[in-house]
């Protein structure tokens, strides 16, 4: 429960509101992970927020976070500096089911910053590869300027993913895609039932994307998403991120769609 | 080469559709191949015609005076282009650019019209796979419209 000190040795601008820190252990003990876990970071006083890490699961020596300045706790992380020493508790959470979905189609899906927690699953599909048929990404962003990774996913590309891209909101100097990402379910032939989708993004765009998967003929128990609730212990003790009979710290933040489904029908859950 | 008639059926808009239809339809259509830029139609002009894109980009835009152009979406090979010649006033509400080399199926709207009035079996069918792409575009719009990663999620 008590932080680990991590000091900020990089730290990069993506957007207007939004950095990427590359942190390492003032222990020197680096922090293993699984793709699609969280830690519990702070800055100072400002409190503590759950975010998911965004590095390589390969490569855990530095602790990969991308933040959003969003509240207080995120503007204080998102003000600090190379040098700073930033609070870390965890990992916490379950994973993308990575080696679950060996062999299969896999289709990453994000919107927005939701691509930060999907970076280290297609990090690792990436390192393996040979184990799965097509990679695709769907990865919708408000505009061009707001979108995430932009070198990184023309690396992605070259490396055996078929990335598509779109936004909501362009000028005409832009010659990629307009539009929402679920429109971009139906543009991508797949053999639906032998898919795997890993989603994350605003509850409503994973909620239309799901759909949009279904209606292609994507199974529920293949579908994959990770959820967000107001996380604060991490450990499944004090209850405030309870998703129906389910703590999202603990039992999630990814959970199998089919499990999910039921309580996200429940308005107001 | 595959010819029209073919072109045509293998679009999802005119799936299931009848070989007499197709022909009726493919009566009506023709190839076209535009270059990167060229307007497909703008704002304000008279809607006669609709497209189905082969192969490349069109970008649906709206001019405003202090803002500029804006794209409020891409459509893309097998998507149809176009919908205002199906209904009055046949005016076209947006631009439509081809933002890649381009090549299209154009339909004269008119022309079609005319035989959806004399054949109105043809008519529903056709009014049918069309309100059905424009029911799929409107819930995209409608979520587009919700501005989904402006505040939603806070932080990863």
């Amino acid at each position: 429960m008590v932080p680990e000190p991590f000091e900020i040795v990089v730290k990069r601008r993506d957007t207007t509101d939004t950095w990427t820190f590359e942190l390492e252990p003032r222990s020197g003990e680096p922090l293993q992970f699984a793709a699609g876990q969280f830690t519990m970071l702070s800055a100072g006083g400002a409190g503590e927020v759950p975010i998911s890490i965004s590095g390589d699961p390969d490569r855990p020596e530095r602790l990969v976070h991308t933040v959003r300045a969003v509240g207080l706790a995120t503007r204080a992380i998102c003000d600090a500096d190379p040098g700073r020493v930033l609070g870390v508790r965890g990992p916490f959470g379950t994973a993308w089911p990575v080696d679950e979905v060996r062999g299969m189609d896999v289709v990453i899906g994000a919107g927005g910053i939701g691509l930060a927690p999907l970076r280290p699953a297609l990090m690792s599909l990436l390192a393996r590869r040979e184990g799965y048929g097509r990679l695709v990404l769907m990865y919708g962003g408000r505009s061009p300027d707001q979108l995430l990774y932009p070198d990184e996913l023309a690396d992605w590309a070259d490396r055996g993913f078929e990335v598509l891209v779109t936004v909501d909101s362009a000028g005409p100097e832009w010659l990629g895609h307009v539009g929402v990402v679920t429109r971009l379910v139906r543009r991508a032939e797949l053999d639906w039932t032998a898919t795997a989708a890993m989603l994350c993004g605003p509850e409503v765009m994973m909620r239309f994307m799901v759909a949009a998967l279904v209606d292609q003929g994507a199974q529920g128990e293949n579908i994959y998403a990770s959820m967000e609730r107001n996380m604060q212990c991490g450990i499944g003790h004090c209850g405030h991120c309870q998703l129906g009979p389910t703590l999202v710290c603990r039992d999630g933040p990814v959970y199998c769609w089919s499990e999910l489904a039921p309580w996200l029908a429940i308005r107001e859950l | 080469m595959k010819g029209l008639e073919e072109l045509i059926a293998d679009a999802s808009v005119f799936a299931g559709l009848d070989s007499a239809s197709l022909s009726l339809i493919a009566g009506c259509a023709g190839n076209e191949h535009v270059r990167a830029g060229t307007f497909l139609f703008q704002e304000g002009e008279q809607a006669d015609r609709f497209y189905l894109i082969r192969h490349g980009a069109v970008s649906l835009e709206v001019h405003a005076p202090a803002a500029g152009s804006r794209v409020i979406e891409t459509l893309g090979e097998g998507e149809v282009v176009g919908w205002s010649w199906l209904f009055k006033p046949f005016r076209w509400q947006f631009d439509a650019r081809a933002t890649a080399p381009t090549r299209l199926v154009a339909f004269d709207g008119a022309c079609l019209r005319g035989k959806c009035d004399a054949d109105h079996e043809l008519g529903y069918q056709l009014m049918e796979r069309f309100a059905s792409a424009m029911l799929e575009r409107l819930q995209a719009t409608r979520l587009q419209l919700l501005d989904v990663y402006g505040n939603a999620r806070a932080s990863a």
